[in-house]
């Protein structure tokens, strides 16, 4: 999938993590901002950048703030945020999903 | 999981907005018998795509115990209708719920459309359910063809914010606006043999309220009610509890049938007299709410409180 426009997904709410998405140049790179960073920072990288990769995004720029939120809600918000960036809404990714 | 129809208790089904990832990972600790994660009203136009990426996720991957998993999807005159029984369907939800239905019709399409979702997601076919919420006047008048319109039919919701506007009247405390829909809802969900929800009530201060519109659709015969509040759950549960003599009188029963079997007897008697099919049918659903209520023991002896 390409990346058509900078897309955001998620709150900054309790449990919830917010992804911002954008055009990058050299893999995916990741801005983490998390109050668990030390403990569960690569953990959170990994989900987001394997849940890119299986949507066949291979550079992206990424800036997430996290408030403590678990796998699947990383997951779901990293879909939600890749697929408005390349302006695929409207058909789910339903491979990745 | 799912269960048979007849074998679930349905006292309370607690709505879920779909797009709050810390009400949609608890919603499995309040022991609700059905969870349900709105798609619909709770979330905004904008926010669709997430909330359905959240659902699914969740449901995927969070332990909601036994409760039943229910999800309200967007209308069908909506362009989020299609996308939400498709993903929903393919996590393996156990009903979709969908809203403003008004006749049989809608039913059917929503069938049509669960059945080519399964197909296309390698499902077992048949094994998704799904219920109508009955929003207007004209859906309370086909109540009981949209009840009898699938055999996928678990049960009917009466919901009575869009209903009373409709009406051109609101809700009042007494109820008086909701008893001609209620007890059609009632009857087509009974002729049906489905279950019947009744209306959420959203006032969570007046706890009288609460209580005596929870004791008066427990008297109609209502299965239970859709809730915004886990607060809500103990409530409905101690309505529908049975009392101890309910349960004593339940466990004879029970006795006697048992009796009836090894004796080899058709006929079951209590105390002298018969015991008829309703009676046997009132006292099993009785020992499941005694048992749901952890009142009984696995045996099914009475536990002091």
């Amino acid at each position: 999938m390409e990346i058509k426009e900078t897309a955001i997904a998620g709150t900054l709410e309790s449990s919830d993590i917010q992804i911002m998405l954008a055009k990058g140049a050299n893999g995916i790179e990741i801005d983490l901002e998390s109050d668990v960073k030390k403990q569960f920072g690569q953990q959170i990288e990994s989900v987001i950048t394997t849940t890119l990769n299986q949507l066949g995004i291979e550079s992206a720029s990424v800036k997430a703030v996290d408030k403590g939120a678990l796998d699947c809600v990383i997951k779901a918000r990293t879909i939600a945020a890749a697929q408005r960036a390349g302006q695929t809404t409207d058909e789910p990714a339903w491979e990745v999903l | 999981m799912a269960q048979k129809n007849e074998e679930r208790l349905r006292r309370t089904m607690m709505f879920v907005p779909g797009n709050n990832p810390a009400m949609v990972k608890d919603a499995g600790i309040y022991g609700a018998d059905s969870i349900m994660f709105d798609l619909e009203d709770a979330v905004s136009m904008a926010e669709k795509d997430a909330a359905r990426d959240l659902v699914y996720e969740a449901i995927q991957s969070q332990d909601y115990g036994n409760a039943e998993l229910v999800v309200r999807v967007n209308g069908q005159d909506t362009p989020y209708y299609n996308n939400d029984v498709k993903a929903m369907v393919k996590a393996g939800i156990d009903v979709v719920r969908l809203p403003k239905v008004e006749d049989a019709q809608m039913i059917q399409t929503l069938e049509k459309d669960v059945l080519a979702a399964e197909k296309q997601f390698g499902r077992e076919e048949g094994s998704t359910h799904v219920m109508a919420a009955i929003e207007s006047a004209k859906g309370v008048l086909n109540v009981a063809e949209i009840a009898a319109a699938s055999d996928r039919m678990i049960g009917v919701a009466l919901s009575a914010e869009d209903y009373t506007t409709d009406m051109k009247t609101h809700r009042y405390p007494d109820g008086a606006e909701l008893e001609f829909a209620r007890n059609m809802v009632l009857h087509a969900a009974r002729a049906a043999g489905i279950a019947a929800f009744d209306t959420v009530f959203t006032n969570m201060d007046d706890t009288e309220g609460f209580y005596r519109e929870t004791r008066y659709i427990h008297q109609l015969g209502f299965d239970g009610k859709s809730l915004v509040n886990p607060r809500q759950i103990s409530m409905v549960n101690s309505v529908y509890e049975p009392t101890q003599k309910e349960i004593k009188n339940a466990q004879n029963v029970i006795t006697a049938i048992e009796e009836a079997r090894i004796k080899g007897s058709g006929v079951i008697s209590m105390n002298g007299q018969m015991v008829d099919r309703p009676v046997v049918l009132r006292a099993q659903r009785v020992m499941r709410l005694a048992k749901a209520s952890n009142l009984v023991d696995e045996e099914g002896n009475y536990i002091e409180k």
